[in-house]
């Protein structure tokens, strides 16, 4: 029960934010901590593959967290598809891919999900294996690992 | 003895079971499935028990533990150098990630020096070490975007075992407590780790020889680790530790050693380091570190 409420929950956040409907609900500004651009050159990007290498990846992603039974409730109701394309736009931000993030700041987001800090290490671990499985150089995945990591701050609510 | 070979006959169960599972295609994802921290950044078992490198305790708090959870490990370690072999096992809770409870046994076996000392061949020291340490402040892993490291207090209740002969080469007292601090970091985006501690000891030789000697004063010594990450399985580096040079029948100096970390999984790590503890009543010790940890 608790599960489904979340989902639906970060489902509508993620509704609001999306840009087709940017018109009727304006987005708030991107936060620098939520994405800081970390490299100017390309090369990180490219690492990643550029925009087609993190759709790729966001969907092993999804499906690596939908399996993982620690952080599937967080998923399964949402609109997945959506939750990939914001994911794709902030760490196209962050990579240094040229896109700008503008969907909601993470604290709004995650404000009544209910993470717990395994939660949010666990959602770590599944972005690791993605990235694993991409061939994603180990340098360059921890790069952009050291930018997320201090989201912790506005994801994590729970003790 | 019986317990240490029922223990090695456990962990050797362990790393059989684990190999065989890591040979399906989806072991990793079994096991990574485990809660908690993010794979070695709890450390490995040092010498003493605590959380750290091999040598030197670590800021971090011992076991997968997150915030809200409780893990615990337990670890063997083996260290045979040009006259001794020491082995050194026990165990540690994890508490929410902010307490660490652990114990270890060293045995410090004299071998051939033994029977050369009088006290007969395999002569063995023992030290029970009972350890706590609290995380103040920080985190070494998540705080990416600040240069605070975590920071743990932490103390080392020693025993030896043997007090009335570390008593009669000038040890004076067959009990005492280290107290250490130590500060952490992951500089995640270099794949680097750093450690220091401060630690203030009366121990000779990390207390296989007791405690105390010409003077009965606590001593501040140094330690630090600087590991490197390969991936998310392996880790190398290299730590030192000086050590008190106190007691008069023979010097003391300190050790360092170079490391790799291997953790299959959560649930066990080896790790393999070359170790030089410096001089060690007779001349200089050096050798192979070998230590298994288990935990859940």
């Amino acid at each position: 029960m608790k599960s489904v409420s979340l989902g639906v929950m970060a489902g509508m956040l993620l509704f609001c934010s999306v840009p087709a409907f940017a018109q009727t609900y304006p987005a708030s500004a991107p936060s620098a901590a939520t994405a800081p651009v970390i490299s100017s050159d390309g090369k990180l990007y490219g690492d990643f593959g550029g925009h087609d290498g993190l759709v790729a990846l966001m969907d092993d992603f999804m499906v690596i967290l939908l399996a993982d039974p620690r952080t599937k409730d967080f998923f399964v109701a949402v609109d997945q598809t959506r939750v990939k394309w914001e994911l794709v736009s902030q760490f196209c931000q962050i990579l240094g891919g040229g896109c700008t993030y503008t969907g909601k700041d993470m604290k709004t987001v995650h404000a009544k999900l209910g993470v717990h800090q395994a939660d949010f290490l666990a959602l770590v671990e599944d972005l690791q294996i993605a990235m694993d499985r991409k061939h994603i150089p180990f340098r360059a995945q921890n790069q952009l690992l050291a930018a997320l990591a201090p989201q912790h701050r506005d994801v994590v609510t729970e003790p | 003895m019986k317990t240490v070979f029922s223990r090695m006959a456990i962990a050797a169960s362990f790393v059989c079971a684990s190999f065989v599972y890591a040979g399906s295609t989806h072991a990793e994802d079994f096991f990574t499935y485990a809660s908690g921290k993010l794979l070695l950044t709890g450390g490995v078992s040092q010498v003493e028990g605590a959380a750290g490198g091999g040598l030197t305790p670590w800021a971090v708090i011992g076991s997968y533990g997150s915030r809200g959870q409780t893990g615990a490990n337990a670890y063997y370690t083996t260290i045979g150098t040009q006259d001794y072999k020491i082995t050194s096992y026990g165990a540690l809770i994890g508490i929410h990630d902010r307490v660490e409870l652990s114990y270890a046994r060293q045995d410090f076996d004299t071998q051939q020096v033994g029977a050369a000392l009088g006290l007969g061949a395999g002569y063995t020291i023992s030290q029970d070490t009972i350890g706590v340490k609290v995380k103040l402040i920080g985190d070494a892993v998540l705080e990416q975007d600040s240069w605070l490291p975590q920071i743990a207090v932490g103390a080392q209740f020693k025993s030896n075992k043997n007090g009335d002969l570390v008593k009669a080469l000038g040890a004076r007292d067959d009990q005492s407590t280290d107290y250490y601090i130590s500060a952490t970091k992951l500089l995640l985006a270099q794949g680097i780790l750093l450690n220091g501690t401060l630690r203030a000891t009366k121990a000779n030789q990390f207390g296989i020889l007791g405690y105390g000697g010409q003077d009965n004063a606590y001593h501040l010594q140094a330690e630090g680790s600087v590991a490197y990450l390969l991936n998310r399985h392996l880790a190398v580096g290299a730590e030192f530790r000086t050590k008190p040079d106190n007691l008069g029948v023979a010097k003391e100096g300190g050790a360092v050693d170079i490391f790799a970390a291997y953790a299959l999984n959560k649930h066990l790590s080896l790790t393999l380091a070359y170790a030089d503890l410096g001089n060690i009543v007779t001349r200089r010790q050096s050798g192979l570190y070998v230590s298994l940890q288990g935990g859940f």
